[in-house]
C-alpha cells in the first residue's frame, strides 16, 4: 500500500522538479518493494518485457512494416496466398504471409493489435471512470443513490458479461445509419465492453468509501467545509487504490479478450479497420483450404497479449498483498 | 429463514423484471416491430391494423406488463426471420447446448479437480509450477482460438474428429441427443474440450486453494501421524473438504457456460441456443434475441439464487449479514 501511493505521487506531480529531487524519487522507486518483488520473478519481467515490446512494435507499426494493410491501392493480387518466409515458397519481405487479397499479414497484425490494445485500454479508463465516480458517490452519500446505483449494478451482474456486450453493440449497430456503423464502431466496442464492467469497480469504492466515511479525518474535513468532491478525491479515493490497480490490470486483459470476440463474431470491428478478432475471422474462412497462417499468426498474437497482461497482473495482485508479504 | 427466503425471491423477481424492461425496450424501440413483420405489398390499412392487433398503440405500461404477462408463459412472439413460435425454436436447439455445457462440465471437474490436487499436494516442485503457469495460459487464452487451434490440428491435419455440425441426433420424446450415435459423441468432443478449457483453470485454482489451506488443518496432521497413506489422506479425507466450494462454483457457473457457449457454437457450427442467437443478431430478429436474453438471464439468476438459499439453509450466520456478504463475494 505504501510504496504504491508514493509511485502514483511521483506520476501525478509532473512539472519537471529540480535534478536532485527527482534523482530521491527515483532512488525511492529503485529501493521500493514493489521494484523488488518485479525484479525478482521473472515471469513479471518476462512479460512486461513481452507486452512493451508488443505495444511498441504496435505503436510504431506505420514506420516498420512493410505495408499498410489498409491502403487498398498497395495491395496486389498476384501476392496473394504466400506462405510464411520459411516455407519454400515464401517471399521476402512477407515474412508471415499474405492472405487471399495480397495483404502482409504481419503488417495486419502490428496494425490490428494497435486497434486491440486502444480498444482495451480505452474501455477499461471509460469503466474505472464511470465505476470509481458512482462508487464514490453510492459509498458517500448512502441512502437512495446508493441503492440506485447499486441495485443497478446487481442487474448488469446478473446477466452474463459477454450477453450484455453483444446486446448493446448488436442495437447500436442496428439503430445506427449505415454509413455511421463503421466510423463509430471502435467507440460502440468500447462502450458494450465498459457498461459490464464498471459495477466492480464501483462495489470496491463503494466498500471502503462507507468506511473511510465514518473516519475522523473525514469528519473533520467536513467540519472545516471542504467540499464533498474534494474529500472524495483526495481523501477517500487513494485508500483503495490497490484493489482497483489490480482489477484494472486483470480487466484490461479480459478486455481486450472480449474485444476480440465479440470481433470474431462479426459484432465488433470491421473488415476494412481489423482487429485481431477481426483477422482471426477472416482467417477462419479459410481453415479448410491449407491457408493455415491467416488464422495462426493473429491468433498467437492475441494470446501472447493477453497472456502478458494477465502474468503482470497476477504479479501484481500478489505483491500487493500485505498477507502474502 | 423465512425472511431471507422471501427477501431473495423478491431480489431474483426485481432483476428479473429489470432485464425484462431491457429486452421489452430493445423489442419495442429498436426498429419497428411492425415494419419487420408485414411484406412489402402491405398497404397503410394492414399496418395500421397489425399495429391495433399487436396492441402497439397502448402505452408503456400496459405494454411492458403484457410483454412480461407472456413472457412469463413462455410467449415471445414470432420470430422475424423464420416467421415461426420462438419458444418452439429456442426448444428445439436447447438440447444441443445443454448437452454441450454438461460435457464440458463433467471435462472440467475430470480434469480440474485432479490437476488442483496435484499443484497444492506438490507445491513448489516444477511438475506443480509447470502447471500453475500452465493455469495462466488456459485462462489468457480465447476459446474462440481453442476452438479454431483444435479443428486445424484434429480435423484438418489429423482429420480424426468432425469439426462442424452434431452428428446424428435420437430423438426420445422432444428431446434430441446426440449422445448415443458414435458420430453424435465424436461431433460433441473438440466443442467441449474448447468450452471447458477455462473453466478447467477455474476448478483447478480453487481446488489448490481449498487444498493449501485443508492440508494446513489439524485433522490431517492427525491422520498421517496415524499411519494414514499419504494418497490417501490427501485424495479422499483433505479432498472432501474441498468439494464443497467447488460444487458451488460449477452450479453458479452453468448460466455463464451457456452464454459463452454461444462463441463455441460459432465456431464449431454448433445447432444450438448461442447459435440461433447469433444468427438473429445478424439479421435483427429481435424476438429471438429478446427472449434469449430473457431464458439466459433466467437460469443465472435462479441459479444464482438456489446457491444462496443452499448457502444461507446450512450456514445461519448468512442470514442476517446477508445483504453484506452477497456485497462482498459478487
Amino acid at each position: 500500500m505504501a510504496d504504491l501511493s508514493m509511485t502514483t505521487e511521483t506520476d501525478t506531480k509532473t512539472d519537471t522538479p529540480p535534478l536532485p529531487a527527482r534523482r530521491a524519487r527515483l532512488a525511492a522507486i529503485r529501493d521500493s518493494d514493489l521494484w523488488y518483488s518485479f525484479r525478482t520473478h521473472p515471469s513479471a519481467v518476462f512479460a512486461a518485457c513481452l507486452l512493451a515490446l508488443v505495444t511498441l512494435t504496435a505503436l510504431f507499426a506505420p514506420w516498420i512494416t512493410p505495408q499498410d494493410p489498409y491502403d487498398l491501392a498497395a495491395l496486389e493480387l498476384w501476392n496473394s496466398e504466400i506462405p510464411p518466409i520459411w516455407n519454400e515458397a515464401g517471399q521476402w519481405p512477407y515474412i508471415l504471409g499474405t492472405d487471399t487479397q495480397g495483404r502482409d499479414i504481419l503488417s495486419a497484425i502490428l496494425y490490428g493489435s494497435r486497434i486491440s490494445l486502444i480498444i482495451g485500454f480505452a474501455s477499461v479508463i471509460a469503466a474505472l471512470s464511470v465505476g470509481l465516480s458512482l462508487g464514490l458517490i453510492a459509498g458517500y452519500f448512502g441512502g437512495w443513490i446508493d441503492n440506485v446505483i447499486m441495485r443497478l449494478g446487481d442487474v448488469l451482474l446478473s446477466m452474463p458479461f459477454i450477453l450484455i456486450a453483444i446486446l448493446i453493440t448488436a442495437v447500436a449497430t442496428a439503430s445506427l445509419p449505415t454509413g455511421l456503423k463503421d466510423i463509430l464502431a471502435a467507440p460502440i466496442l468500447i462502450l458494450a465492453i465498459a457498461v459490464p464492467s464498471w459495477v466492480q469497480y464501483a462495489r470496491t469504492v463503494r466498500a471502503s468509501a462507507m468506511v473511510e466515511r465514518k473516519k475522523e479525518y473525514v469528519q473533520a474535513a467536513r467540519l472545516i467545509r471542504v467540499k464533498p468532491w474534494r474529500i472524495m478525491l483526495h481523501h477517500i479515493l487513494p485508500n483503495c487504490l490497490t484493489p482497483i490497480l489490480v482489477a484494472a490490470t486483470l480487466n484490461f486483459g479480459l478486455a481486450i479478450l472480449s474485444e476480440a470476440t465479440l470481433s470474431f463474431l462479426g459484432v465488433g470491428m470491421p473488415p476494412d479497420q481489423p482487429s485481431l478478432g477481426t483477422l482471426i475471422r477472416i482467417g477462419n474462412q479459410y481453415l479448410f483450404s491449407g491457408l493455415w497462417w491467416i488464422v495462426v499468426f493473429p491468433a498467437v498474437q492475441l494470446c501472447l497479449i493477453v497472456l502478458s497482461v494477465n502474468m503482470i497482473g497476477d504479479w501484481l495482485r500478489d505483491a500487493l498483498n500485505p498477507k502474502l508479504r | 429463514m423465512l425472511a431471507f427466503l422471501i427477501k431473495r425471491t423478491a431480489n431474483a423477481a426485481f432483476v428479473m423484471l429489470a432485464v425484462a424492461l431491457l429486452a421489452f425496450t430493445i423489442f419495442r424501440f429498436f426498429g419497428d416491430p411492425v415494419e419487420m413483420m408485414v411484406n412489402e405489398q402491405a398497404t397503410q390499412a394492414d399496418r395500421a391494423e397489425l399495429r391495433e392487433r399487436l396492441g402497439l398503440n397502448d402505452g408503456f405500461i400496459t405494454q411492458y406488463t403484457r410483454f412480461v404477462t407472456n413472457a412469463v408463459q413462455g410467449d415471445f412472439g414470432i420470430s422475424y426471420r423464420n416467421q415461426q413460435d420462438v419458444m418452439v425454436l429456442i426448444g428445439e436447439r436447447f438440447p444441443a447446448t445443454f448437452e454441450l455445457v454438461l460435457v464440458a462440465t463433467v471435462i472440467s471437474l475430470v480434469v480440474g479437480i485432479p490437476l488442483g490436487v496435484i499443484t497444492a499436494v506438490h507445491r513448489n516442485s516444477p511438475l506443480a509450477n509447470a502447471l500453475q503457469l500452465g493455469s495462466i495460459v488456459g485462462v489468457s487464452l480465447p476459446s474462440f482460438v481453442v476452438g479454431i487451434m483444435l479443428i486445424l490440428a484434429f480435423s484438418v491435419s489429423l482429420g480424426w474428429l468432425p469439426a462442424f455440425g452434431r452428428g446424428e441426433t435420437v430423438d426420445i420424446g422432444w428431446w434430441s441427443t446426440g449422445l448415443l450415435t458414435p458420430s453424435g459423441r465424436a461431433a460433441l468432443v473438440l466443442p467441449a474440450i474448447s468450452l471447458s478449457t477455462f473453466q478447467i483453470t477455474l476448478v483447478m485454482r480453487l481446488v489448490r486453494a481449498e487444498m493449501l489451506e485443508t492440508l494446513r488443518t489439524d485433522y490431517v496432521k492427525f491422520a498421517r501421524a496415524r499411519g494414514v497413506p499419504v494418497g490417501r489422506v490427501n485424495w479422499v479425507h483433505a479432498l472432501r473438504n474441498c468439494l464443497m466450494p467447488v460444487i458451488t462454483l460449477t452450479g453458479m457457473q452453468i448460466g455463464n457456460l451457456i452464454a459463452f457457449a454461444l462463441v463455441t457454437e460459432t465456431v464449431f457450427q454448433w445447432p444450438g441456443m448461442g447459435l440461433l442467437f447469433i444468427q438473429a443478431v445478424t439479421f435483427v430478429d429481435i424476438p429471438v434475441m429478446a427472449a434469449y436474453l430473457m431464458l439466459v438471464s433466467f437460469i443465472f439468476v435462479v441459479l444464482n439464487t438456489v446457491v444462496d438459499v443452499t448457502y444461507a439453509w446450512v450456514d445461519p450466520r448468512l442470514r442476517d449479514d446477508a445483504a453484506k456478504a452477497g456485497g462482498a463475494n459478487g
